[in-house]
């Protein structure tokens, strides 16, 4: 007994020894990134913050939104990344946040910065509600590629066109205040009274839309933009369109999670979510990204895209949202039979 | 109540065997039993019960968590969108079980009251909709008739998208539920009946309504609820290939994961609930009225060949499992097609997931994992429940409040249970926190959300063995555990390895609870098929389904085989 008592000990010793030389401490990151961004994002990270081990849980903004809430009285993330700036301020609220500015977080682009104090995050970059229009469907209904709005509203797209559901996705909502916003009110819900007779269905989801267009299952998915760039380059038959009169759009930010036990190590983290190294790295999937000047047009990715960027408040987008969303539901959804 | 009930007398004995035996077992038999009652009442208040009240009791909170009484509830019944929703759900719901029950109980009564050969091969086609994510039937759905689908024309202008494909997924889906319980009613009966039916010149028609549908009420019923309450609850068919029609279950996910508003989500948890109260409620009436069908006489019934009603029943089984067999067999095709519908090349590269999937083929081995484990605790604690529940005389307090609960996760949605598990599991007060994200807290979900139907398969095999067979060995001094050992694990061995693969099988595919559990390096396969499909990587989600679907036939394969070997040994009591 004694034996195995001595001999575990010693075991222990010698696995404890081996951890202390390379101590990392394990930094749990919710995340909405995609699949293919993580192992990079891990990889650079702990380069520059040699002392973290980068555990991703992710999910759909919405899910990873919704189980962080839930985690609230015992949260289990030691920081968010990637995540829709509305879904932070939801956070930000309920005082979920640490207050934090990164090194280096001044020189970023002003609307990619937390203006309310207390300062809890960082914007990386923007994402954009785009159209995804899938010309070999459109040729079949001698449909032209729509260069405005305006042009979804033509009867033949009747039952042809999908969107995000404002309500269970944030970039059907992010189209739908930024049509509101850069429309005005009356003229925003007499456009989207219009595209409702051409809308088929809205789907539970942000990149859905898109899909189902790249596959020919629509003619047009309002989507977002790295979703379109991405069928485009796996070869679907679609346009990537950025209408003219400009887009809603939001944010993806990262902050750290009060309560964190690797705090130091967080704020390292955070300090290289504002570096110019990381912006290059989002500037990967995203055209528009915080540090000025780091500019890389993913293939397939509308050229008019920063331009294209409504003036849009997202303070304006949260206090407004429940208002909005209960109006588009009474204008939209009581028409509780299927349109198709 | 379990603790109050583990003083009571049985409530049973007014019927003079009972008595009898509960007098003649010792008093340390009955105390044993009722430890074990209560154990299990323990086990389910906690894995069930509780997690389910910390997220429905916010039903009546505000967002903040303050107490509003039934203020949700009334802006629930005001908004007029929720409500047409609960008219949807009530008639896909009510539709698909009236298509379904009549369907999968004729596909039973061939495998097991008719001479039709290959009936292992019919059984386990049959079962492909639960050896398969489900998202795999929606997108097959699509593959076929979606607006590229290869037979569009089919449906004559209408689109798949919305009610006719909710039906048709729900259906496909929801066939093997109801034929796991209708197989399991109608396996054992008593042949004497038949014989003296036939002695007396009952005409056939008579026999089946006077004679088998009677013996299979049990099945029938609890087959009604299964389905509808499957279909009710579902959210992955509607979010998929719903479209514009909206039904309870999106409305929950709008709620929760659209707006993060979880009181509005329980409430219509709450909603979802009904069916499956009333569906315990009607278990207690037929359960009184019960008889059990092969009593410790009874001479097992062989159905003898005859040739039209074979023939008939033949070609029915054959249209039905290849009708499934198609529709999966397509979305497989799908797996090795490069980008459809434009470049339909074959290739394998869809099923190197490392390209799709940063974990690669890691959670594919995580999901093995946790069906393994759920599979093997799963089916001891379901069908010990349900001996305990069904066959002990002692605590009926307990063992009422036992089967209530055991009732209850087949009504919650996953995205209920799974919420309710986060609140509960995670709760700082909670000395259990320390498993949460942990394949732990997985497993255990696992086995609570696909209590009901497995509880109800061991309940409907145990409920066709005579009591007598206790009463017995009763009379014998043997206890009843000793029964349990030697006697009812032996008879009920075919049901309990249908338990054992039903959970397994259902661990490889479920998502919708899980999703909101799994850790960082407990990623499921499951999951990981949702994220792929979200990231437009169809034909990668559908490749890891392919492979999930293959694992569940290979075990299936490995079920029958072990099923041939058991009846050789232990089933031969029913050959004469």
């Amino acid at each position: 007994m004694k034996a195995w008592l001595a001999g575990g000990l010693a075991l222990a010793v010698a696995f404890g020894a081996g951890d202390a030389l390379a101590q990392r401490s394990k930094v749990t990151i919710y995340t909405g990134l995609e699949n293919d961004q993580l192992g990079p994002f891990k990889a650079s990270i702990e380069k520059a913050v040699p002392e973290a081990e980068v555990v991703w849980v992710r999910d759909s903004t919405g899910v990873i939104t919704a189980r962080f809430m839930a985690e609230k009285d015992n949260p289990r993330a030691d920081m968010v990344m990637g995540l829709a700036a509305s879904s932070l301020l939801v956070f930000e609220k309920a005082g979920l946040l640490q207050e934090y500015k990164p090194k280096g977080a001044d020189q970023l682009k002003e609307q990619f910065r937390d203006t309310k104090g207390p300062y809890t995050w960082t914007g990386m970059d923007a994402y954009l509600g785009v159209v995804c229009f899938n010309t070999a469907e459109a040729a079949k209904s001698s449909v032209k590629t729509p260069a405005s709005w305006n042009d979804l509203l033509v009867p033949g797209l009747k039952g042809k066109v999908v969107m995000p559901h404002p309500a269970s996705s944030g970039t059907g909502y992010l189209m739908v205040a930024g049509w509101l916003q850069s429309m005005g009110e009356e003229a925003g819900w007499k456009f989207m009274d219009g595209l409702h007779e051409n809308i088929a269905a809205y789907l539970h989801s942000g990149s859905a839309p898109c899909v189902q267009a790249a596959r020919g299952e629509r003619t047009v998915g309002l989507a977002l933009d790295m979703r379109g760039a991405s069928e485009k380059t796996k070869g679907a038959p679609i346009e990537v369109i950025v209408p003219k009169e400009g887009t809603g759009w939001e944010l993806e930010a990262s902050a750290i999670v009060k309560g964190s036990k690797n705090l130091a190590v967080a704020q390292k983290i955070a300090d290289w979510s504002a570096t110019k190294e990381a912006n290059e790295l989002y500037s990967k999937s995203y055209a528009v990204v915080a540090f000025p000047g780091v500019k890389n047009t993913p293939p397939n990715y509308p050229a008019n895209g920063e331009a294209g960027m409504i003036k849009n408040d997202l303070g304006w987008m949260a206090e407004n949202r429940e208002r909005v969303l209960a109006e588009w539901s009474k204008r939209y959804e009581s028409k509780a039979a299927p349109k198709n | 109540m379990s603790q109050a009930a583990l003083g009571t007398a049985p409530a049973a004995a007014f019927r003079p065997g009972a008595v009898a035996a509960a007098r003649r077992r010792g008093p340390g038999e009955r105390q044993v039993a009722s430890l074990l009652i209560g154990l299990l009442c323990a086990v389910l208040v906690l894995i069930v019960a509780l997690p389910l009240w910390t997220l429905l009791s916010k039903a009546v909170q505000d967002t903040d968590g303050r107490f509003v009484g039934l203020a949700n509830f009334l802006t629930y019944v005001t908004t007029p969108t929720l409500v047409a929703s609960l008219v949807n759900s009530v008639w896909i719901a009510g539709l698909s079980t009236a298509i379904v029950v009549p369907l999968a109980f004729v596909y039973a009564y061939a495998l097991q009251r008719s001479r039709i050969p290959c009936k292992g091969l019919f059984y386990a086609a049959a079962l492909l909709p639960i050896f398969a994510p489900s998202l795999l039937s929606a997108l097959s759905l699509v593959y076929i008739f979606g607006n590229q689908g290869i037979l569009k024309g089919a449906l004559a202008g209408a689109s798949i998208y919305g009610p006719i494909g909710i039906v048709l997924a729900e259906v496909l889906y929801s066939f093997p539920h109801a034929l796991l319980i209708l197989a399991t009613a109608l396996a054992l009966s008593d042949g004497r009946l038949y014989e003296a039916a036939e002695a007396l010149g009952t005409s056939r028609a008579r026999v089946f309504r006077t004679v088998t549908l009677p013996g299979a009420r049990y099945g029938l019923i609890s087959a009604t609820f299964v389905v509808f309450t499957i279909v009710i609850t579902d959210f992955g068919i509607p979010k998929v290939i719903g479209g514009q029609f909206s039904v309870l279950a999106t409305d929950a996910y709008k709620q929760v994961v659209g707006q993060q508003n979880f009181p509005m989500g329980a409430v219509v948890g709450l909603i979802l609930l009904v069916p499956a109260v009333l569906a315990f409620a009607v278990d207690r009436m037929v359960r009184r009225r019960q008889v059990a069908l092969l009593s410790a006489r009874a001479v097992p019934y062989a159905p003898k060949p005859r040739r039209r009603r074979d023939l008939v029943l033949l070609l029915y089984a054959g249209t039905v499992a290849a009708l499934i067999v198609a529709t999966y067999g397509t979305a497989v095709w799908g797996s090795f097609v490069r980008y459809w519908p434009y470049n339909l090349s074959l290739t394998l590269a869809n099923y190197d997931f490392a390209s799709a999937e940063p974990g690669g083929w890691e959670p594919y081995f995580n999901s093995l994992r946790l069906a393994g484990l759920a599979a093997v605790i799963g089916t001891a604690l379901v069908f010990t429940g349900a001996y305990l529940i069904e066959k002990v005389e002692a605590a009926p307090g307990g063992r009422a409040l036992a089967q209530f609960i055991a009732m209850l996760p087949m009504a919650v949605p996953g995205l209920v249970l799974g919420l309710g598990y986060v609140f509960f599991f995670n709760a700082v007060w909670n000395p259990l926190n320390v498993f949460y994200g942990t394949l732990t807290v997985l497993v255990v979900n696992t086995i609570a959300h696909f209590y009901t139907v497995a509880h109800i398969t061991a309940t409907t095999s145990l409920k066709q063995i005579d009591r007598e067979i206790e009463a017995v060995s009763a009379s014998l001094k043997v206890p009843f555990w000793r029964t349990f050992g030697r006697v009812t694990v032996p008879i009920c061995m075919p049901a309990i390895l249908d338990i054992a693969v039903y959970m397994f099988v259902n661990a490889l595919t479920t998502v919708s609870a899980v999703i909101f559990l799994y850790g960082a390096d407990s990623k499921l396969a499951s999951v990981a098929i949702v994220h792929m499909d979200e990231a437009g990587a169809i034909a990668s989600a559908a490749a890891m389904a392919t492979v999930i679907m293959l694992t569940a036939i290979a075990v299936k394969l490995l079920h029958l085989g072990l099923d041939r070997f058991l009846f050789g040994r232990l089933q031969r009591w029913r050959a004469r």
